[in-house]
């Protein structure tokens, strides 16, 4: 940093001051200070940068993952020249339209490590940005409505404990008493037997990790660049060197693509196939009430997926609309059947109005595993098929793929997760596997 | 919501069919190598466009045919049946 402040030294005032500024941690003494200014001192998060005509690395998509990737890339590996290319505005994709949910309770242990390093990334990740992330552990309950589930849900317990992964199975009293709202009356349509908890599960402010991590990528030099789209990949003797996009002609050697729902349409681009179908995902959420609810429950029977935001809001997941979309909307009868299973678990929810409801294009493989790594043109590498999860694996996400960007070997939480195993047959089944679609 | 013609049944509501996929992948060949197997089973185009692909009417008389839909929009361009060439 203290180069970036020598050159502002030279500068108007008022550039030195926004230099000084975005670099500046927040603390409480800022805003103790800014009590004497009206709190007016506080300037732009992060740069909106003018793309240059080169960089070292270009990360394609300026989502969660994106974002992520460009921080690790400097912090981690000390890399700076890179631009992060956003075709609308930063984190307005899947980053700002999903659950909330993060948690890493999978089944096989390749997706245990995975998906419980970017937990603990997660863990330090308001400290490590000097962000608030509003982490919320507050615990996810995963509810068995049969004896039958009960055994299901036992089995995925002891393979996450088995994995290294705290998770406990829970009475039915247990629950009643972690989530008092749901229907455990005589006459519930969906008997609750039990279930099982891990704690550490909950919910982060989703549009906090991208303003995070996009302040502090920028405050380590890269540049962030919206409205920005990727039309065309060059390449020469069969490598990549760069990239058309609406705003010009970027030159680079080494680009990652980090675009979910649209992963397939940057590769063909690029001239190379995925084994990814894109589907619009929905959500919703209710007005705010009073806090109600202060767990995140499951139930996998019936698809609900319900939160409480930090606002107050009923959150909803919802489950796919079941045939290939780019339409960022989600089908009416979708929407209604999770409501309808959510009413079930929680009649005291049936005269909340909805206030929004939207949807995201998710990348779904086939396993239901992510991609991390290189793809068929040389230089050219693609971090995607998060499916329908992947908010909590945007630390994860990015920690990897920076390092195959930097290093250009696979990270070895993402060697299991290539894109050959289409070839050999190697999957890491989640969705069959641990009963959830993510 | 999305309103399918059934060549059988007529125009009905969306939540009656159940999607197939993409229509028209051939099966390749028994001794194909691992790479085209593997791009049979699992690798698509997932066109941001126009994309052909079955559907079944489920919950009514029960059978497939094919659609070419706008993935964009969602509108149906045209209904054909299985085993026919795109109209």
């Amino acid at each position: 940093m203290s180069c970036v402040l020598a050159m502002g030294m030279h500068a108007e005032g008022t550039e030195l001051e926004l230099v000084r500024e975005t670099n500046s941690k927040y603390s409480a003494w800022s805003l103790l200070r800014g009590a004497f200014s009206g709190q007016s001192h506080w300037t732009p998060a992060w740069r909106d940068a003018t793309p240059k005509s080169a960089y070292d690395i270009i990360v394609v998509g300026g989502g969660g993952h994106g974002l992520a990737t460009a921080y690790y890339l400097a912090k981690n590996h000390g890399i700076t020249d890179i631009a992060v290319l956003e075709r609308g505005w930063i984190g307005g994709g899947n980053t700002g339209r999903n659950t909330t949910v993060v948690r890493s309770n999978y089944l096989y242990p390749e997706s245990a490590r995975l998906y419980d390093f970017s937990l603990k990334l997660y863990e330090g990740l308001s400290q490590a940005l000097n962000f608030n992330i509003m982490l919320s552990q507050r615990g996810m309950v995963t509810l068995a409505h049969s004896r039958h589930d009960l055994e299901l849900m036992s089995r995925w317990a002891n393979a996450m404990r088995m994995n290294g992964i705290v998770a406990d199975l829970l009475t039915r009293e247990q629950v009643r008493a972690l989530a008092p709202a749901l229907d455990m009356s005589s006459q519930a349509r969906l008997p609750i037997s039990g279930g099982f908890t891990q704690a550490r599960g909950g919910t982060a402010r989703h549009d906090a990790v991208a303003w995070g991590y996009a302040r502090g990528a920028s405050a380590l030099g890269i540049d962030i660049v919206q409205n920005c789209e990727v039309q065309g990949f060059l390449r020469e003797n069969g490598c990549i060197v760069g990239v058309d996009t609406s705003r010009g002609r970027i030159r680079s050697s080494r680009i990652g693509i980090a675009a979910a729902g649209h992963s397939s349409v940057l590769a063909n681009l690029a001239g190379f196939r995925l084994p990814v179908t894109s589907y619009a995902l929905q959500a919703m959420v209710s007005e705010p009430v009073k806090p109600i609810l202060d767990t995140v429950v499951l139930s996998p029977a019936t698809g609900a997926y319900v939160s409480q935001s930090d606002k107050g809001e009923i959150v909803i997941g919802a489950g796919l609309d079941l045939f290939a979309s780019y339409a960022q909307r989600g089908s009416f009868s979708v929407m209604q059947n999770s409501i309808a299973g959510t009413l079930e678990l929680f009649p005291s929810f049936s005269r909340l109005p909805l206030l929004r409801q939207w949807a995201g294009i998710v990348d779904v493989v086939y396993d239901s595993s992510p991609i991390i790594g290189p793809t068929p043109i040389r230089g050219l590498y693609i971090n995607c098929g998060w499916g329908t999860g992947g908010f909590k694996a945007i630390p994860v996400g990015g920690w990897t793929f920076a390092h195959v960007l930097a290093t250009g070997r696979n990270h070895e939480l993402a060697e299991p997760f290539q894109l050959d195993r289409f070839v050999t047959g190697r999957l890491i089944d989640e969705a069959a596997g641990s009963g959830i679609s993510h | 919501m999305m309103q399918i013609a059934c060549p059988w049944c007529g125009v009905r509501d969306e939540p009656e069919f159940i999607c197939g996929g993409t229509a028209g992948i051939a099966r390749p060949a028994l001794d194909a190598s691992d790479q085209r197997w593997g791009e049979y089973l699992f690798f698509r185009d997932n066109p941001k466009g126009i994309h052909h692909e079955r559907w079944r009417h489920a919950y009514g008389c029960g059978q497939w045919f094919n659609v070419a839909r706008n993935t964009m929009t969602h509108e149906i361009r045209v209904v054909y049946g299985m085993g026919q060439c795109v109209p």
